[in-house]
Order: C-alpha cells, then sequence, then structure tokens
C-alpha cells in the first residue's frame, strides 16, 4: 500500500515544482499562442514559400522547379504591372490616409459638441464590411450610372460622363479613392487615441513659453505621437499593401490589368487560373515589400531619438 | 419516349412513376441496358451549384431532388454560390479533397482535376446512348481520354439582344446577320442615340463571349490542333481591327464592364444592343408588370445570333456547366443515382423548360423541348449546344487553355488595342507571350 502513495507524493511534488517554475509556467501559457502561431501562420506562410518553388496546380502536388516561377515573373509584364500598381496604391492611399487621418483626429480631438456621436459616425466606413462598400462604389463609380457624373453634369461642370473605371488613370485613382474612404476611420480613431494620452500639462507648459500652435503641434503632438503614428501605418500599409477585395470586386484588375494588384494577380493566377506554384510566387513576392515598409516604420520611426528631446 | 417494364422495374419507383408520366416525345429508342446505382446506406449528398439567373430554374432543380429524396430516401442538400466563385471554391474542394460530393462547375475545370473527379463513364455512355447522344462541345468539357470526368449539364447561351424598334429606326428593316452589315447597324445606331456596348472588361462570361466571337468570326484561333500558340496571324488581326471599328460606336466606358454593367445599361434603356444569355430578357419580362418601362423594353427586345464573320459560320464560346462528383464523396452511388434521376426525363424536361430558355439541353434528344418555342426571343439559345466551340480552340482543354482563360489574354488583346494603348501588332505579340508562358508545357 505504501507504492501508491509514494506514486502520489511524487506526482504530486512534480506537479508544485512545475507550478513554481518560471520556465515551466511561461512555457504553459506561451504554447496555446505558439501552437495557434504554428498551424495557421507559419505552417501557411511555409507552405506558400515552398509552392512557390513547385510547379503545382488545381488537383496536382507539384514538383520541385527552383526558382522557375520567379524567372517567369520576371519577364512578365503583367507582373511588373501589377507590383507598379500595388506599390502607387499603397504609396498614394497610406500618404492621404496618414494626411486625412491625423487631420480628422486633431478635429475630433478638440471639444466639439456631440464628440461622440461623431467619433462613431467617423467609424461607418470602417464597420462597413469592405464588400458591401465596394459595391457601393461600383454604383458610384459605374460609366453609365455613377452618381458623380450626373451631380457634375446636373451642375454643368461637365458635358459628358466619366469614365471612372475604363480609364486606366482614372481607374487607378478611384480605386484609391475607394481605399482612402474606407482606411481613413483606422487611421483618425488610433491617432485619436494617442492624441489623449498626450499629457495636457505639456501643452500648458510650451503654451506659458509663448509656442504658437504650429510649434505646439510640432514639439508636443507629433514627437509624442510618432510611436502611435508608427504602429498605425505600419498596419495601414500593410492592410493596403494586401488589399483585395475592392479590386475584385470594383474592375476584377482591370481596365487591360491597369489596377491589378499583386494580391488580386496571384489570386487570378494561382485559383482561377489554377496554377498554384506561379500564384504563391506572386504572393511570396509581396514578402520583401511587407517586411521593408514593416522594417522602415520600426527603424525610420520608433526609435528616433527626436522623441525624447535629442537629435536623430 | 417509350419505357419498357424492365425499365420500370431497374429505376427507382419514384423515377419509374415520373417517367411513365413523362411529357418527352420523339427521343430514340433505348439503345442500352437500363442502369441502376443502389445508394450507399445512410448516404446524404451535398451539392454545391451556381446561382441561378432564372428562378425557375432553381425551382426546378430543388423540386426534382425533392422528388429524388422521396424515391430513395438520400438527402441531398443542396447549396449555391455566385457563379464567379464556383472555380475557386471547386478548385479548393479538388485539392484539399474535401467539401461538396457534387459541384457544378464551368469550363475546362474537369480538365484542371481530372485525377480528383469520380468516373462517370458508365452513367455518361448510357445517358448519351439512351438519349440521343451528347453535343460534341459539351462534352469536349467533360470528358478526357474517352473517359467523362462529369456529366455534361447545360450550355449558357449567348445571343444578341436588341431593342427592335430602334434597329428600325436606323433604317435596318431586320438585325444583319453577316459582321460586316452588324458594323454598319451599330454605327447607324450610334448617329441616332443609341449605341451598342460589348464588354471589353474582365467580365468573365461576357468578356470572353465577345472576344472569342471577334477572333474566331475572323478565322483567329489561340492555338492549333497540336497547342501551339497561334494567335499571331493575320486572321487575328482582321478581328482586332474589325473590333477596333465597332467599338468606335460604343457606348464610353464597356473596357471597365464587368459582366452585370451590359445588362444593366440595356434595361435601363442606355444601350440598343447587347450580347447576353436569356436572362437579360427574362429580367424585363418577370418584371414588366412592376415597371412599365420594364413593360416598354419587354415588347421591344429582339433576340439573335451574333453575326456570321469572314469563317462564314457561327462560332461561339458560351459558358458550359458540367456536373462533377468527387472522387472524395463517401457515397459515389448515391451521387450517380442521383445525377442519373435528374437528367433522366421528365426531371430534364422539366428543368430545361423551367429554366425558361437559360440552360441549353446537352443530350439531344432534349432538343424538342417546348421551351424554345414558348417565345420567339428563346429560339436563338436553343441551338446553343450544337453551335459552340470549346475553348482553347484548336487545341486541347487543359490547365493551359483555363489559364489562358482565366487570365483574360484574349480579353485584354482586344481592350488594349481598342482603347489605343497598343497598336494592333503590338496587343497580338502580347497575347501571344501570355499564351505562351500558358502553353509552354
Amino acid at each position: 500500500m505504501a507504492v501508491p502513495s509514494v506514486a502520489v507524493e511524487q506526482r504530486s511534488s512534480i506537479l508544485s515544482r512545475l507550478s513554481e517554475s518560471r520556465n515551466a509556467l511561461g512555457f504553459g501559457f506561451m504554447l496555446p499562442a505558439a501552437v495557434l502561431l504554428l498551424v495557421f501562420l507559419t505552417y501557411p506562410l511555409g507552405l506558400g514559400v515552398w509552392l512557390g518553388f513547385t510547379d503545382a496546380r488545381i488537383g496536382r502536388p507539384g514538383i520541385f522547379i527552383g526558382i522557375e516561377n520567379y524567372q517567369y515573373l520576371w519577364s512578365d509584364s503583367v507582373f511588373w504591372l501589377s507590383v507598379f500598381n500595388t506599390l502607387l496604391y499603397t504609396i498614394s492611399a497610406s500618404i492621404l490616409k496618414f494626411m486625412l487621418g491625423l487631420w480628422l483626429a486633431l478635429i475630433l480631438n478638440e471639444n466639439l459638441p456631440f464628440k461622440s456621436f461623431f467619433r462613431a459616425v467617423v467609424l461607418l466606413p470602417w464597420v462597413v464590411p469592405t464588400v458591401l462598400s465596394a459595391i457601393a462604389f461600383w454604383w458610384i463609380y459605374d460609366s453609365q450610372f455613377s452618381i458623380l457624373s450626373w451631380a457634375l453634369q446636373q451642375m454643368g461642370l461637365i458635358d459628358h460622363r466619366i469614365n471612372f473605371l475604363g480609364d486606366p488613370t482614372n481607374a487607378r485613382a478611384s480605386v484609391i479613392a475607394a481605399n482612402v474612404w474606407r482606411g481613413i476611420p483606422f487611421v483618425a480613431i488610433t491617432l485619436l487615441a494617442g492624441l489623449q494620452t498626450i499629457p495636457q500639462s505639456l501643452y500648458e507648459a510650451a503654451t506659458l513659453d509663448g509656442a504658437s500652435r504650429w510649434q505646439l503641434f510640432r514639439h508636443v503632438t507629433l514627437p509624442l505621437l510618432t510611436p502611435i503614428i508608427a504602429i498605425t501605418m505600419t498596419f495601414s500599409v500593410l492592410f493596403t499593401f494586401t488589399d483585395f477585395q475592392l479590386i475584385y470586386v470594383l474592375t476584377r484588375g482591370g481596365p487591360v490589368n491597369a489596377t491589378h494588384l499583386m494580391a488580386t494577380l496571384s489570386f487570378q493566377r494561382g485559383i482561377s487560373g489554377g496554377q498554384l506554384g506561379e500564384g504563391a510566387a506572386i504572393a511570396v513576392a509581396m514578402i520583401p515589400f511587407l517586411l521593408a515598409a514593416i522594417l522602415f516604420s520600426y527603424f525610420g520611426l520608433q526609435r528616433r531619438k527626436w522623441q525624447q528631446g535629442g537629435g536623430d | 419516349m417509350k419505357f419498357t417494364r424492365r425499365d420500370v422495374i431497374r429505376t427507382t419507383a419514384g423515377v419509374a412513376a415520373g417517367a411513365l408520366g413523362s411529357r418527352f416525345v420523339g427521343s430514340p429508342a433505348l439503345a442500352q441496358e437500363g442502369l441502376k446505382y443502389k445508394p450507399e446506406d445512410g448516404a446524404k449528398l451535398r451539392l454545391l451549384r451556381w446561382s441561378p439567373f432564372v428562378q425557375g430554374d432553381e425551382d426546378q432543380w430543388l423540386a426534382n431532388t425533392k422528388r429524388f429524396t422521396e424515391a430513395t430516401g438520400v438527402e441531398v442538400r443542396v447549396d449555391k454560390e455566385s457563379w464567379e466563385d464556383i472555380r475557386p471554391k471547386a478548385a479548393v474542394a479538388a485539392n484539399v479533397g474535401s467539401g461538396p460530393d457534387l459541384m457544378f462547375v464551368w469550363f475546362d475545370d474537369p480538365h484542371q482535376y481530372p485525377d480528383k473527379l469520380h468516373d462517370v463513364t458508365e452513367l455518361g455512355e448510357y445517358l448519351g446512348s439512351k438519349y440521343g447522344g451528347w453535343y460534341d462541345g459539351p462534352k469536349q468539357y467533360a470528358t478526357r481520354e474517352g473517359k467523362f470526368l462529369g456529366l455534361p449539364l447545360a450550355t449558357i447561351g449567348n445571343a444578341i439582344v436588341y431593342r427592335e424598334s430602334w434597329v428600325k429606326e436606323a433604317g435596318f428593316a431586320e438585325f444583319p446577320k453577316d459582321t460586316a452589315g452588324f458594323l454598319e447597324l451599330c454605327k447607324a445606331l450610334q448617329a441616332k442615340g443609341h449605341p451598342a456596348g460589348f464588354t471589353h472588361g474582365h467580365g468573365v462570361g461576357d468578356g470572353n463571349n465577345y472576344a472569342h466571337w471577334l477572333l474566331w468570326s475572323h478565322g483567329g484561333q489561340m492555338v492549333d490542333e497540336s497547342g501551339k500558340v497561334a494567335i499571331n496571324s493575320p486572321e487575328t488581326l482582321k478581328a482586332i481591327d474589325y473590333a477596333q471599328q465597332l467599338y468606335k460606336t460604343f457606348i464610353p466606358g464597356t473596357e471597365s464592364w464587368l459582366d452585370v454593367n451590359n445588362n444593366r445599361a440595356f434595361l435601363a434603356g442606355e444601350v440598343s444592343v447587347i450580347a447576353n444569355g436569356i436572362s437579360a430578357y427574362n429580367t424585363a419580362k418577370i418584371n414588366k408588370d412592376k415597371d412599365p418601362k420594364l413593360d416598354e423594353i419587354a415588347k421591344d427586345i429582339r433576340t439573335t445570333n451574333l453575326p456570321i464573320g469572314p469563317v462564314g459560320k457561327s462560332v461561339e464560346l458560351f459558358q458550359v456547366t458540367t456536373a462533377v462528383i468527387f472522387d472524395y464523396t463517401p457515397y459515389p452511388n448515391a451521387a450517380k443515382a442521383y445525377l442519373q434521376f435528374m437528367f433522366e426525363d421528365p426531371q430534364m424536361s422539366d428543368w430545361i423548360t423551367s429554366s425558361a430558355g437559360y440552360c441549353c439541353q446537352t443530350l439531344k434528344a432534349f432538343d424538342n423541348n417546348p421551351v424554345w418555342k414558348a417565345d420567339p426571343n428563346n429560339a436563338a439559345y436553343a441551338k446553343a449546344s450544337a453551335t459552340l466551340r470549346p475553348n482553347g480552340y484548336a487545341g486541347p482543354l487543359g490547365y493551359a487553355s483555363a489559364a489562358t482563360m482565366a487570365d483574360y489574354v484574349l480579353v485584354d488583346m482586344f481592350a488594349k488595342a481598342v482603347t489605343g494603348q497598343a497598336t494592333p501588332q503590338e496587343a497580338m505579340e502580347e497575347a501571344e507571350k501570355r499564351a505562351n508562358r500558358y502553353y509552354r508545357v
């Protein structure tokens, strides 16, 4: 009878040691998150990278072909057009979203009447599912039924309908505008949260020192907001760079691929066209750009010494 | 059609009861022994199909499915997806080996994952011999190396849909039958303020239908019989030249059109001529009581086949849908029994009738379906299965043909040239280069 009692004691002693071990507890608490990351992020990413080196097609695993997919993409004008479109789309939309979002955040940070109401309203474009807002823009940009064209015609400002999605330049501008409209709330509300963490005493001190409104913004608001800006814009750039739904609903990448982003081209080639390997290669080709955006945000914005009042 | 006692015994009681009451007439005699699949015990099926464009299609399919369940006890869940989402869903199901047991897929899909599909050769041959044979075009999409990868379900016809009063106003007593006359008509319509509009954007159906008609009607082809890219040809240049002239007569913006735009513009009275399935006409007809404008349009709509070009015969792509059974299904016999039931008369007859001209029969014995004479506008869609030319003509169907279409190579070639972004020669050479990437294997 003594043996089980010893075993129980040993088990309880192991459990007790584990429960007091910082390492064991830390490992235990991190395990679920690590499993989730491995299963849902690392594995798909690794699989995607692997597929990019194969000639896999729908229904066929494919064999390793080295960098052949990338060699084909290197000489593919549509791919390079999609890279150009993606960069133009991301850079233009991100700059506009930042400027307009920051502007909106500054306004909402003031003591306005119905402040809460306005803050809620600003979030609406972000709350509406992307596909729904894309369909709304589809009508707004329709070559025959656009309300913008109709309104401008009624005002006598134009004499023909605007070819929003048929002309390559107009189409690019239109999809960027739609993305900006949808993305502003995220930037604005996040920056607003950042603005509210800045102590009022700093503004009071600067005001006593005779700082102008611009100086308050330049030397108090902006440095203290920079970490939030870095995080917000990193996410915003990532969301914009990987955008898919807006383009898919509005243009399918047309006219003549003028609005194809890397994400939409990857889907078109990989899923609709069945060329999984090539589609994966296009998706993997997005990674360096995304990493560059993250590194720029991290090194360029987050670690600037001038946030603490020093030079760069 | 005469059903023998043996047929009645071989099919389930419910099937036979339906068959005996058939309205089906004029089909050839049963040329092959009957076929019966015994569903697995506890079988349940899930079918994923495209969302209907004509409500009668879905209603009748569900009614037939209910009859199947009543006859066999096999439950069938019918899900639907937007037709453009079917291809990716089918691709994913085939690749991961999980999803619906049966699916209605499009174009070359069965040729993209033939190893993932359940062989239905026995059923295909049985139905073919019983119902006068399959039409070649739909059959090519569903068969590979003599085996049926699925059953050719329907051809979604595409035809000219036009406003008769405006065509007459433009000085044409009847719609031109050839491409030269058609160009003259479009010029006249534009002059009268009622332009035509054909899709140059990434519309999977309308964009591809129009681009293939332009190319094929002028004798061009993407590849030759061996699968070698043959788009760089004088015939292609003629097709591009014709497309450029035609485009000048269109309403502005057709290079941005997706599949819905032409219907929308036509039903709003913005354009006089489009190419579309019967759904454009049906929408006006069904809603005419709710909207006097649509009533007026419905009365004025006429349909006809697309004009014949220098090749001298009607050549069109159309959309073909095939019913496939995935190999991973645990209930292949139930799935085959279901398809057999749905393809047999009177189920198939009823379905074609209820589809109101949207779904054209793939089995020749159903040619005499009353729907084709029920409305004069249906006639233009009656021969879709007989006149269609498969994608990737004149080469084999497979990965390359599917990928070339999915990448809008032909659609972009015409769009680039007509909008002046490239010369016809440049547009053609770029299409050749892009097609070569897919036909490299």
